[in-house]
């Protein structure tokens, strides 16, 4: 009986020696770390990984994963405003980079300034220098980015424009031009989906239309909306939506790039998270299977999102928070995280091997090209003027009026503070 | 005399708790809802602690009916009136036939009621997903030709782009005074028999009077805007109608069907005796007798056409202009667009339509009690 008592200790002090240094180098943290995001679904396991990792760092952190579901975040900023509102913020939220964050949260004096976290942790020669100004402003920088997807990508399906005779175009007018021979053949020559595509389908034209600078210039007010270059971007938008298909409004972002897949349509402007349907659901093979283009004028800009986290003001568990963003911005996480979902990352050091040959090439992209921002994912613009600017959309899409849309653009530039 | 204060005073109490709650979480927010909606909170600083809000008076309301970008507010005004009116017509029509169809006890009447009852108990989010489907451009009823050997329709239910009744909101001024010319005469008219001078006097000449100087004045009166803005029946707006009517006609089925259960049996036997036919006994003997029935089931269900949302938002999406709805706009502008203080004033348009369905019921209803 002593004996095995005896057995015990020993087995139970190697245990501890062994276990020590492990001890060490984790962190002393406790408590919680309430994680606030719109990952579910498709997304979730991208987002498991990154929590699995930052478990392994601090042991003692109990984290709640509080998920809202809805596509682009719709519901969970509607619930993560009521709580902020209430005085109730989750210690870091979700939020797309850029003016999203900033236009709302960062103008109301809620985010804490991450420019020390980025110094401490050398993320400011990490990440590039474009991307960093778009998520800062002159008062700091205010969100950690941990993936980056790009806005204005043109698919097709190889296979397809071979049959049909027609090439990918590189510019709007070669589009123009292939376009009453598809449709004749009765092929729709550009597939579109509900609202939101819309606007997403807008920002590709616009920024072929008006080149990068003028898109820059529109952004920080000192191109007005009602100013020829974005009344001629109007113009080649309603031009280009003639050719596009005319139920567009009852099907979801699949359904459209699901027409290029099955030979309906020829092609679809899509984020590139129709890469990652194309490849996982439709099991076809990137670069064979299916192919893409910069959106037709669009070469040599990269308009990018991201998803990123920022840390609230009042933020109740302020240390296990600035763990979690550490863990975002590493180089490990980034690459954990962005395989599954399907995105690159945002720093300039990732594994590339990791990747697929789509998103190589978008990494390639990421690093060579001028960066700008989009409009309908959240970077651009704050929420008033994103949230008008799809009203505004639904006027055009009805009326088809170049000039009133670029006023009713101007006067809600005006109240959003544009 | 003692007791009956005491006794007072025991109500008093036991209703106080739920008068207080009553005052401060309905009618003080509301109040402070009006407040809001007379601010200008909203914009930029919105989700401060300490929000800067400043007193705009009525500016949120005029922005919403005359304003520039208040365009989409205006149209979704438009397909509210016609929600309410297909849906009153059509689930209040739908229903009161099936109840009569069931009133003849048919075979397995039981078995019928519960399927016809069945859709109610579904959420709004399931049938719209349900009958977004069904309604597909390339799906459902689309293709249901098809297998009788024909074409399949190509009507698109819910995408539809194209409009009828079509108006020129420009005149709206012009067109108000003209549907209130139109109900007088039209009060004026069903008043004839009862009254001839009374009713000329009091509601056909003043309305012919309203709608000639419309006519030949009309242009005095102000334009709402600068430029022309049409607004109509979207017909995309058909399949959510379609929907509804589907879901609540079973409901106004159960309440017809109990009221028709009600009446004596001796009471439909005289109307019989009398010679009355099938179709005469209910226009002349059942249905009026149900107007309660009706009274209530207008109310309900125009409240339930002033709040759909999830309806709309599973089947066509939230931004849709061509179906779109005040209440999923007021939802989109303060949660998306962070204007809470024009997310106040949508909110409260829509709840002075809705007292202006529930007021004069309440007050027939006071009235009545008072006479009894």
């Amino acid at each position: 009986m002593k004996k095995a008592f005896a057995k015990m200790l020993i087995v139970f002090a190697a245990a501890l020696l062994i276990g020590a240094p492990q001890a060490a180098q984790a962190s002393d943290l406790k408590g919680e770390l309430e994680i606030f995001s719109w990952w579910a679904g498709d997304e979730g396991p991208a987002l498991d990984a990154l929590i699995e990792i930052y478990k392994k760092e601090n042991p003692g952190v109990k984290v709640i994963n509080a998920t809202v579901t809805g596509g682009s975040g719709v519901n969970a900023q509607a619930v993560l405003k009521t709580r902020m509102l209430g005085g109730e913020p989750p210690d870091s939220f979700q939020v797309h980079a850029g003016q999203e964050l900033i236009g709302t949260w960062v103008k109301a004096d809620r985010m804490e300034d991450l420019t020390p976290l980025f110094k401490e942790q050398g993320w400011l020669d990490a990440f590039p220098e474009g991307l960093i100004k778009l998520i800062g402003t002159d008062k700091g920088i205010w969100s950690v980015p941990v993936n980056v997807h790009r806005s204005n990508v043109m698919w097709y399906i190889p296979a397809n424009l071979k049959k049909w005779g027609v090439q990918a175009p590189k510019t709007w007018d070669d589009f123009l031009a292939i376009a009453p021979k598809l449709k004749a053949e009765g092929v729709v020559p550009l597939a579109l989906a509900q609202n939101w595509t819309a606007n997403h389908l807008w920002e590709s034209v616009a920024l072929a239309s008006m080149g990068a600078d003028n898109w820059d210039a529109l952004w920080a007010g000192k191109l007005s909306f009602d100013s020829p270059e974005v009344v001629k971007a109007w113009e080649l938008y309603g031009k280009v939506l003639q050719y596009t298909n005319s139920d567009a409004s009852s099907l979801s972002w699949q359904q459209a790039t699901d027409m290029v897949v099955d030979g309906r349509a020829a092609f679809n402007i899509m984020g590139d998270w129709a890469a990652g349907y194309m490849s996982t659901t439709k099991k076809l093979a990137p670069g064979e299977g299916y192919g893409w283009l910069a959106s037709p004028g669009t070469e040599g800009t990269f308009m990018f999102l991201a998803d990123s986290f920022g840390l609230p003001k009042g933020s109740p568990h302020r240390d296990n928070a600035v763990a979690w963003l550490k863990v975002l911005g590493s180089q490990e996480g980034s690459d954990a995280f962005n395989p599954l979902k399907g995105s690159i990352s945002a720093r300039k050091d990732s594994d590339l091997s990791k990747y697929n040959a789509y998103s190589q090439s978008a990494a390639k992209d990421w690093n060579s090209n001028r960066v700008v921002g989009s409009l309908v994912h959240g970077v651009a613009a704050n929420d008033t003027f994103k949230n008008g600017f799809a009203s505004i959309m639904e006027m055009f899409l009805k009326a088809k009026n170049p000039q009133a849309a670029a006023k009713a653009c101007a006067q809600l530039a005006k109240k959003a503070g544009i | 005399m003692r007791e009956a204060s005491l006794d007072k005073l025991k109500a008093f109490l036991t209703l106080l708790p739920s008068m207080i709650l009553v005052g401060v979480f309905v009618y003080g927010f509301i109040g402070n809802t009006i407040w809001t909606s007379m601010t200008d909170w909203g914009g930029s600083g919105a989700m401060a602690l300490e929000p800067q809000k400043h007193f705009v008076g009525l500016e949120n309301y005029i922005d919403l009916f005359t304003g520039f970008l208040g365009g989409n507010f205006r149209q979704d005004l438009v397909n509210a009136v016609y929600y309410s009116v297909m849906l009153l017509a059509g689930a209040v029509g739908l229903g009161m036939f099936i109840a009569i169809l069931l009133d003849q006890k048919p075979k397995g009447e039981d078995l019928l009621r519960t399927i016809f009852l069945y859709p109610m108990s579904l959420s709004f989010i399931v049938s719209g997903t349900i009958w977004r489907w069904l309604l597909a451009p390339q799906g459902g009823v689309n293709v249901l030709p098809k297998y009788l050997g024909f074409e399949p329709l190509t009507f698109k239910w819910l995408s539809s782009q194209s409009a009828v009744l079509v108006f020129n909101w420009q005149d709206i001024l012009r067109i108000l005074v003209y549907v209130a010319a139109f109900i007088l005469i039209l009060v004026g008219v069903f008043k004839l028999k009862k009254d001839a001078g009374r009713a000329m006097k009091r509601w056909l000449i003043p309305g012919i009077v309203l709608g000639a100087l419309v006519w030949v004045f009309g242009s005095i009166l102000p334009d709402a805007l600068f430029m022309e803005e049409e607004h109509g029946f979207n017909l995309a707006t058909l399949g959510i109608i379609i929907a509804t009517i589907w879901q609540y006609s079973g409901y106004t089925m159960a309440l017809y069907l109990a009221g028709f259960n009600g009446i004596s049996q001796d009471l439909r036997d005289a109307a019989m005796l009398d010679g009355a036919s099938h179709a005469g006994y209910y226009r002349h003997v059942a249905i009026p007798m149900l107007k309660p029935i009706t009274i209530s089931a207008v109310i309900i269900l125009s409240h339930i056409s002033l709040k759909m949302f999830d309806l709309i938002f599973a089947m066509t999406g939230p931004d849709n202009a061509a179906t779109g709805h005040p209440a999923l706009n007021m939802y989109l502008t303060t949660f998306r667009g962070n204007e809470f203080s024009k997310g106040a004033a949508i909110a409260i348009v829509l709840f002075l339509i809705a007292a202006m369905f529930i007021v004069p019921y309440l007050v027939g209803q006071y009235r009545q009690q008072g006479r009894r």
